[in-house]
């Protein structure tokens, strides 16, 4: 095994993150050299951190170089973690306390209108994502993570969902596809992730299965923390299981990834969408008939704010609950449009209204103006004044 | 001499000389708190028969220009900053002197850039003695390490034209470079070869200056019109290939910031000041360039647009994106010091309504009156603010020089001026508990507003008011400070020196704060 391990990333365009370069030694003990922008302010507190964790890992000899351009103590920490573990046979975790803020579960209907997709190896992204109110804050360890980073990767990601400040988004995390993705939920499951999107999914044996890992490392924590699950259609045979997948338990909601799934199909993808209307429609259908959230795909061009409205007005008129987004500035077109139109919500108040009329009079049949009311139009109609009224802070 | 000598504390509690480079200075009295009653500068007064009767003021070259204007050891010389990144002359002129072997010379730019680096060599040899302008890039750091002979004096756009009117800076020699200009010495930034735009920056160099000297790559018959400088100020003309790249004004001013925080924290600017009731028919506002400034304007146009309503005025940094507000309606006026990019030196020129401004009539506090007062809001940026809302904006945080101070002090007498921070920069917390240079006294600074939450200052019972059922994340400046602090940690104090190597003028000409000697 080589001597010599690095981990992280330093160069004139990265910020907030730090390169850690460890070379174990026989003799001489621990020398820490650091090279930061932010030495004179926060010098020694890298320095004691960085000896502090080679201590926990047993580490008496050993020249550490820290490449650094303003890395929080969450980051340089899996930095310092990744490396060790790329020379040494470990299992321990070098873990920093979790925030209070990073505690709370999430509700099984919760909204889930934007989730945001950081790559999980870019710490500076994941700062201020919170900041632009997304529903859900997906960490990647898949697609966004060159296959050399997987591992650091996975100790960044952990570290985050301890260390930084969502403002109140669902801590979401995409594993990589299984079997690999199973390891994944190792690292991330004891530290209140809380819900898992599942790339790739074509049956809902997958699902069971990411189900008993999650079991069994919860048993091993004796932390019952409850962990929802979304599912990723990408395939055309994962279209056609889309009901089964979505009647596992523990899935909330269903997401559909169109890239691979056009591809799949042997179709261009397009901004009009012709050739994924039967997927999106057959995953709606899925969804609502096993009582979950039908999610869309991304936008991918985070210049058109025009073609990204267009385009969630058409999920919307399709049945879809939200979609995923790429960029911050992306969250407030979905919300906006998602959100029910000035005409929908005095509709649907009128009917509300006419319904409790009614109840108060206790007559059994609603109805407004000459027009009978059926049951489910209300249900819709209270569905549209809540979505309206939502508060997201749970 | 010593550089600074006879240190008091100032009103703002801050430790200045009394003296600096051998003259008697004001220690800063209080916002509002120092009136001088004295009668201002008198200029050289010159007789027409002594100029060439035909007007025709040419000589050769720059050389034989400063010999005729007496170019001697201890003189202080002046240019101007409008091709900003892109200035050739001020360099040509220190070469010239070092050549003609002058000493000890005042150099006193409107600003100065990191493409003036060159410089250093003749502070090195004691051509030029020290600089009285904006210090950034490398001759802020060589400021900044003490290696320069004199104190360096920074001031605001109108504190530098305040100090030349009130008779405080004397200039000896004046060297204005000008993209267009007749035989005369009638010159314009609007024309010829490389226009810049206007010539804001000029305008007391040209009045009170001994001599002035105009250069330019474009020789226009007589008249050269519009005459921004105009021939009866101007001693001689110097036709030169080339006075300045006009390509390195616009360097990252004129685009629109795509970092989602910044485009957060602009957006949080103009809801505010639509929430405070600011935002109406008839404003009047500052529209400067920089990324996050435009995109403040673009969230304002948008909110326009949606509201039906219009400015009367918005002050430039014009931009492209300016003047297309101004031809679709959405303000009746630009008023310009500044322009960025060609489409707002065309509008400049040929729209009546985009007009030219000097740092008098906008900036100058002793002038009776001030465009910059008028304004019903300003935001700005900083590199510091702190929880009494103080603002630093001229070093980082470590005290090393960054930028000027522009016209940021001088902003600070709008309505409402906002300061539009990050609230940390690569874990650096950008509010602190003290500002490491006070540059903005706290009770001019209406709003701090970060990507984390807007801070008003306890002052501003109105805006608190008006805006408190606004839902923008409006909280207290100690609690935003320890969001952030929870997230960076708590940084230690730099170590800093106690040798003086600038001090920071307040806009009236008293010594706000002083910068001290970088080790490192």
């Amino acid at each position: 095994m080589s001597k010599v391990a690095t981990a992280g990333n330093y160069g004139k365009k990265i910020r907030s993150d730090c390169k850690v370069t460890l070379e174990l030694r026989e003799s001489g003990g621990i020398q820490v050299d650091l090279n930061s922008k932010v030495e004179d302010y926060f010098g020694n507190k890298i320095i004691s951190l960085a000896r502090e964790e080679l201590k926990f890992f047993d580490i008496k000899h050993a020249r550490l170089l820290i490449e650094d351009s303003g890395s929080l103590d969450f980051v340089l920490a899996a930095r310092v973690e990744a490396a060790v573990k790329q020379l040494l046979d470990v299992d321990k975790e070098y873990l920093l306390p979790i925030i209070e803020q990073n505690k709370n579960e999430t509700k099984k209907n919760r909204l889930r209108r934007s989730r945001l997709y950081l790559p999980g190896n870019t710490p500076k992204l994941a700062l201020n994502a919170g900041i632009h109110k997304p529903d859900g804050i997906i960490l990647d360890l898949e697609d966004s993570v060159a296959p050399a980073k997987k591992k650091e990767a996975a100790i960044l990601v952990r570290n985050t969902l301890r260390s930084v400040n969502f403002y109140g988004a669902e801590r979401m995390v995409r594993i990589n596809q299984l079997p690999r993705g199973l390891k994944d939920l190792e690292m991330v499951i004891p530290h209140n992730v809380n819900l898992i999107l599942v790339p790739k999914c074509e049956s809902s044996q997958q699902i069971k299965e990411v189900n008993e890992k999650i079991a069994e490392i919860q048993k091993d924590n004796k932390n019952k923390f409850s962990v929802w699950l979304m599912p990723i259609i990408e395939s055309a045979l994962g279209v056609i299981n889309s009901y089964e997948i979505a009647s596992t338990k523990n899935v909330v909601a269903m997401a559909i990834g169109l890239e691979d799934y056009t591809a799949d199909l042997g179709a261009a993808r397009t901004k009009a969408g012709d050739e994924s209307f039967f997927a999106r429609s057959q995953l709606v259908n899925s969804a609502r008939a096993a009582r979950i959230q039908p999610i869309d795909s991304v936008y991918s061009d985070v210049n058109d704010m025009e073609g990204l409205k267009q385009n969630v007005l058409n999920s919307k008129s399709l049945g879809f609950d939200g979609m995923g987004c790429i960029h911050p500035r992306q969250i407030e077109v979905i919300h906006k449009n998602f959100a029910p139109t000035e005409d929908e919500i005095k509709k649907a108040r009128k009917i509300v209204n006419a319904y409790e009329e009614a109840q108060n009079k206790g007559l059994g049949v609603v109805s407004l103006g000459s027009k009978m009311i059926d049951p489910p139009v209300v249900k819709r109609a209270q569905q549209t004044l809540k979505l309206a009224n939502f508060e997201r802070n749970e | 001499m010593k550089k600074a000598d006879k240190f008091v504390k100032n009103a703002a509690g801050r430790t200045v000389p009394t003296l600096v480079n051998g003259e008697k200075v004001v220690p800063f009295k209080g916002v509002n708190g120092y009136k001088p009653k004295h009668r201002g500068a008198a200029p050289r007064v010159p007789t027409c028969i002594d100029y060439p009767k035909d007007g025709n003021k040419l000589v050769k070259t720059l050389k034989d220009a400063l010999q005729k204007s007496g170019l001697k050891d201890g003189m202080t010389i002046s240019t101007h900053h409008h091709y900003r990144n892109g200035d050739y002359i001020a360099n040509l002129v220190f070469d010239i002197a070092a050549e003609l072997g002058v000493k000890d010379l005042r150099w006193v730019p409107s600003a100065a850039f990191p493409c003036h680096a060159p410089i250093i060599k003749h502070l090195d040899s004691g051509v030029v003695h020290h600089i009285e302008g904006s210090l950034n890039g490398p001759l802020g750091d060589y400021c900044s390490h003490g290696k320069m002979k004199g104190l360096g004096y920074l001031r605001s756009h109108g504190g530098r034209y305040r100090a030349i009117a009130d008779g405080e800076m004397h200039i000896d020699i004046a060297v204005m470079c000008a993209s267009a200009s007749d035989m005369m010495g009638n010159a314009n930034g609007v024309n010829g070869k490389h226009p810049f735009g206007p010539m804001a920056f000029t305008k007391a160099d040209v009045k009170y200056a001994d001599r002035t000297i105009v250069v330019t790559d474009t020789l226009v018959d007589f008249p050269c019109y519009p005459w921004e400088i105009m021939g009866n100020d101007v001693d001689f003309v110097v036709v030169l290939d080339e006075v300045g790249d006009p390509e390195q004004i616009v360097s990252g001013t004129t685009r629109i910031t795509k970092s989602p925080d910044r485009l957060l924290i602009a957006e949080n600017c103009a809801k505010f000041i639509d929430a405070a009731g600011i935002l109406k028919d008839g404003m009047n506002f500052q529209a400067g360039a920089g990324g996050t400034s435009l995109a403040f304007v673009h969230f304002v146009k948008k909110m326009m647009q949606e509201k039906g309503i219009k400015a009367r005025s918005m002050v430039g940094g014009s931009t492209k994106f300016l003047v297309d507000m101004l031809e679709e309606g959405l303000t009746d006026y630009i008023f310009d010091g500044q322009t960025f990019g060609l489409e707002a030196i065309s509008s400049l020129r040929d729209n009546p309504n985009h007009i030219p401004i000097g740092i008098f009539d906008i900036y100058d506090f002793h002038a009776k009156g001030n465009l910059a007062q008028m304004m019903d809001v300003i935001v700005l940026g900083s590199t510091e603010v702190d929880v009494k809302f103080n603002a630093n904006c001229v070093t980082h945080s470590d005290g090393r020089m960054l930028h000027g101070i522009g016209g940021f002090q001088n902003c600070l007498l709008a309505k409402c001026t906002m300061i539009a921070v990050p609230s940390f920069r690569d874990r650096i917390p950008v509010i602190k508990d003290e500002v490491t240079t006070l540059v903005a006294p706290g009770e001019l600074v209406d709003v701090i507003v970060t990507e984390r939450g807007i801070a008003i200052n306890p002052q501003r019972k109105d805006l608190i008011e008006a805006t408190q059922d606004s839902g923008l994340p409006i909280k207290d400046i100690k609690e935003l400070k320890a969001e952030v602090d929870e997230i960076c940690g708590i940084p230690e104090k730099p170590k800093l020196s106690d040798e003086p190597v600038a001090v920071v003028e307040w806009v009236d000409g008293t010594i706000l704060d002083m910068i001290r000697k970088v080790e490192d």
